[in-house]
């Protein structure tokens, strides 16, 4: 095939089938060198990012909204074509008619769009809850199936922020090949698909099958047409960098007009852009001032992403978060790293544009990355807070090298694998349901095998253990099940057209469980093996407190007593959930992660063993609990990353926070320690951490004057946030968590 | 054997080179009045471990470890424990782990020798540069860490010398120049550090119901140390 868009570029497989993979691994330059070759912002760049930032500063005056469109539902050529500053941008296309104006997406739950438009006081056109009324949602979908346990168990926030009234989010479309192909082959791929699959047996999966083929084509129409309203004809490969970025954009905004996915991730994109930046380049027609433009343009569009939210959604993923995830780095199959000169120049927008929370940059570490991409990762940890590390070595292994992070911690093969997202289950909760029963003391529920409270005076660990498997068992069934009725529902009702026309046909499934609580739910375990603990009962012979007399070990520490325990729950966890099939036959996966829920976590749940009081907030993720870690900040490191992936391939994440001293002396001693850290910590397998390098005043002085840090970011759970943009509560719980500090 | 410890910190970068994990020990025979840790005094305190327990503690850290990084000793005052520590240090050798000594210099004897022996690095406290103060301010002769530092000079060791810089105490263009004419005179000191005087320790002092003996004395001005440092360097 002879394509003019091509020139230039070495071919191969990727030249007659669509293999994205395969275009970067033979045309890809290498950079090894350092940040040296970096340019900053131009002026036109610093007047673009000032409009937003104005825009930003007003959507904060107005309660974290700054415009909903309430007659329109969003779609791909729904609105006319917006600009933040037409004649001063590089590469175009909002996903409404005007900067940070929210457009309103019913198809997950009606009542959610009515309600989130009330809460920041507009109201849901008639036109639009006129056409909900003859059309079932999502939600309707969900709620006409789910059983009354599965109610239950949503009810007392055993299952919580289970994608059952909004997008599920944590898939990633192939927005590349909108540049490296254009719509049209894509387009003829998706219809010899099509055929192809007629010629199978007309069974319902093959039906099913058929018609999101049918829906995906017409989507990729759809995508054309919205182009054409911002004046670009791609139905062409892109033919210079320019068009790269601006055709990759496009496919991503276009799924970010038809879906509010609740991680709307952007992949692995930067590599990418670098071969069509070095053609350019070596073609004498872009410099190093020009490719940083381009980057920060597009990272500024990124930044003017937004969805429409309800406030209780904002409880527990706080933040007005998108998780635009950008998966940066790595190595290739060939041992060669996939770092390119756009690798730094995406990490530098956080210096030309400043620190922001969006895009999610994530670095994919591996310890054979070469030292100077590793030490200006390392330098902008230190500078900014806003990025994140994730194991490649460990990744690589099942995902290949040409895998991204959807949401946080999510890796998925760009393209070939897609997620449905399941939220999370409470383990602390699960442990005080066990102990009392099948009653769930915070709510007054009744749920699950009903048996006598335990009746031990002193709790006894394997009577305990025995009863706590037993309600694990009991839960992953329930667990399994309601997830498989949110996904059947949501690929009825809410499927996502276009970005499952920028997957293979037959894509691969996962299904991502989760658990919060698991630092509560070992360190409890730990106590009543350990130490004394003694419940406290009500009159009615409930179980609501705890006196535990004498020390146990603590996760975090360490302590392979208590950090077999936490790899046990694991274990457990996923193997009951294997025993239950799931829909579509995915893959079950777990993740070991809560965002920032884990504030809202802690308030639903009563007092547990370890000490912890009713209501407090847990720990995020896989962290251990708050100042429970006594030798300091790699022990705790280890205590984590003993944690086995292959338990939670869905990831686990860790949150770290170190004040700048304790990293070192001077700030090269700094950089290097925190490299020497990260390489230490992957190399024992560890998949996650989120590093925050502040002392704690600064967000003790940001929670009492917001206002004076409205570009304060920081990293909390698989994701950075505006502190300002946090709760009060998810406020205090931040400033609440360890940091290490020098003795 | 069995030691006194104090605390266990997995992760330092501020005594010696790298990252390193740090062992406190537990007891001390010096009384100075800067002291940050006097939680450390007590010979009798502390927790009972044995080396063998402690080299486990530190070599489950050896990934972090790097090109540069250890295990550094401090306190307390380690050379009180000296065979202790010998044995500890034996053991993260025999796995190649660096080994640092954060001492005051303050004891000489045979079992010390044999310590010295098995450090790479000594990081030498060196408070002040008369004897007068040492007396006064720690409870001990200079003397005696002049002969520690000799001592140091013979063996061909790694030395830094470390010297907390206290407001009208040691901030005198005097004692600083008496401090870096030592590395003149010792060639094993490879380097001179400063560390500015804090007072984050007055929680502890409350807390035991002891004196702070420097509680009105301003803390020191951390980036005026870190100039002076650079100041003395070029000279």
């Amino acid at each position: 095939m002879e394509i003019k868009a091509w020139n230039g570029f070495v071919g191969g497989e990727w030249q007659t089938s669509i293999n994205v993979r395969d275009f970067i691994n033979k045309n890809y330059t290498a950079y090894t060198g350092d940040d040296s070759f970096l340019a900053g912002a131009t002026e036109r760049t610093k007047a673009l990012n000032a409009k937003l930032k104005e825009l930003q500063a007003e959507e904060r005056a107005k309660g974290g909204v700054r415009n909903i469109d309430t007659t329109t539902v969003s779609s791909l050529c729904n609105y006319a074509a917006g600009y933040i500053d037409k004649e001063n941008e590089l590469i175009m296309g909002l996903q409404t008619d005007e900067p940070l104006k929210r457009g309103v997406n019913p198809f997950g739950g009606i009542r959610m769009a009515r309600a989130t438009c009330e809460a920041y006081g507009y109201k849901l056109s008639d036109k639009i809850e006129e056409y909900f009324t003859y059309r079932t949602t999502h939600n309707d979908g969900v709620f006409r199936v789910y059983t009354d346990e599965m109610k239950a168990a949503r009810h007392c926030a055993l299952l919580t922020g289970l994608p059952d009234a909004y997008g599920r989010g944590r898939i990633i479309g192939d927005y590349r090949r909108v540049a490296l192909y254009g719509v049209d082959a894509l387009i003829a791929q998706k219809t010899a698909d099509k055929k192809a699959v007629g010629e199978r047996v007309m069974d319902a999966d093959n039906i099913k099958l058929l018609e999101e083929l049918y829906n995906q084509i017409d989507f990729l129409k759809k995508l054309k047409k919205m182009g054409e309203i911002y004046g670009f004809d791609i139905s062409r490969p892109a033919e210079n960098a320019k068009e790269a970025i601006q055709w990759t954009y496009f496919g991503y905004l276009a799924a970010n007009k038809e879906q509010n996915g609740a991680a709307m991730s952007f992949g692995r994109c930067s590599t990418f852009f670098d071969i069509y930046i070095e053609r350019d380049m070596k073609a004498g027609i872009l410099d190093e001032i020009g490719a940083q433009e381009l980057i920060d343009d597009l990272v500024i569009k990124l930044r003017a992403a937004r969805h429409l939210r309800t406030p209780e959604y904002n409880e527990l993923f706080g933040g007005d978060p998108m998780w635009i995830t950008e998966s940066v780095g790595g190595m290739g199959e060939n041992h060669r790293t996939l770092v390119t000169k756009s690798s730094f120049r995406i990490l530098n927008t956080l210096y030309t544009l400043g620190p922001a929370p969006e895009p999610n940059l994530t670095v994919l570490w591996s310890v054979h990355l070469p030292e100077g991409f590793k030490k200006f990762c390392a330098k902008i940890s230190i500078d900014t807070d806003a990025i994140q590390y994730e194991n490649d070595d460990l990744m690589r292994m099942t995902y290949g090298d040409d895998y991204a992070i959807a949401c946080c911690v999510s890796a998925m093969k760009v393209g070939k694998q897609m997620q449905f997202f399941g939220a999370r289950t409470n383990l602390a909760k699960l442990l005080l349901l066990a102990l009392n029963g099948g009653y769930d003391n915070m709510f007054g529920t009744r749920i699950g095998p009903q048996e006598a409270p335990m009746a031990d005076e002193v709790l006894d660990y394997d009577a305990v253990k025995a009863r706590f498997d037993r309600y694990l068992s009991w839960l992953c069934k329930l667990y399994v099940n309601t997830m498989n009725c949110i996904h059947y529902m949501h690929d009825k009702y809410a499927y996502e057209k276009i970005q499952m026309a920028l997957h293979d046909t037959d894509v691969n499934r996962l299904m991502a469980f989760g658990v919060a609580g698991l630092s509560v739910l070992v360190d409890s375990l730990s106590a009543i093996k350990y130490a004394k603990v003694r419940p406290v009962r009500n009159e009615e012979g409930i179980i609501v407190d705890f006196v535990t007399e004498g020390d146990f070990p603590k996760f975090g520490n360490d302590d392979d007593r208590v950090d077999e325990m936490a790899q046990d729950i694991l274990r457990d966890v996923i193997t009951e959930l294997k025993k239950t099939p799931t829909y579509r036959d995915a893959e079950h996966t777990l993740s070991v992660l809560t965002i920032t829920s884990n504030v809202v976590y802690g308030k639903k749940t009563g007092a547990t063993p370890d000490g912890r009081r009713a209501g407090e907030a847990f720990a995020p993720g896989a962290n251990p609990m708050h100042n429970r870690e006594e030798n300091g900040a790699l022990a705790s490191l280890n205590s984590v990353s003993k944690l086995p992936y292959v338990y939670a391939r869905d990831g686990i994440s860790n949150t770290f926070s170190i004040v700048p001293d304790a990293l070192g002396k001077s700030r090269e001693e700094k950089i290097d320690n925190l490299v020497t850290v990260l390489d230490g910590y992957f190399s024992n397998n560890a998949h996650h951490l989120n590093v925050n390098v502040m002392n704690r005043e600064l967000l003790m002085k940001a929670y009492e004057n917001p206002e004076e840090y409205p570009n304060l970011t920081i990293r909390v759970s698989g994701y950075a946030v505006n502190f300002c943009k946090l709760s009060r509560e998810q406020q205090k719980e931040v400033i609440m968590r360890t940091f290490h500090d020098v003795m | 054997m069995e030691g006194r410890i104090h605390s266990f910190q997995s992760l330092g970068t501020v005594d010696g080179p790298g990252v390193r994990a740090v062992v406190f020990m537990q007891g001390c025979p010096l009384r100075c009045v800067c002291c940050h840790n006097p939680d450390t005094w007590d010979m009798n305190g502390g927790t009972l471990m044995s080396a063998r327990a402690v080299a486990d503690k530190i070599l489950r850290l050896r990934s972090y470890f790097g090109n540069d990084g250890g295990v550094t000793v401090s306190g307390g005052e380690p050379l009180m424990q000296a065979d202790f520590v010998s044995e500890l240090f034996g053991m993260c050798r025999e796995q190649g782990i660096h080994c640092a000594l954060d001492t005051s210099g303050c004891v000489l004897n045979s079992r010390v020798e044999r310590l010295l022996n098995l450090c790479d690095l000594v990081l030498l406290d060196y408070k002040y540069t008369n004897d007068a103060d040492y007396k006064k301010n720690c409870g001990c002769f200079k003397e005696s860490v002049d002969l520690f530092l000799q001592k140091l000079q013979a063996m061909n060791k790694r030395v830094w010398l470390r010297q907390v810089i206290i407001p009208t105490l040691t901030d005198n263009t005097e004692s600083l120049e008496k401090l870096y004419a030592l590395k003149d005179k010792f060639s094993c000191i490879e380097k001179i550090e400063l560390l500015p005087f804090r007072k984050l320790c007055a929680e502890k002092y409350e807390a035991m119901g002891i004196e702070f003996p420097l509680a009105d004395t301003p803390e020191a001005d951390t980036v005026k140390v870190a100039e002076l440092q650079g100041l003395m360097e070029k000279e």
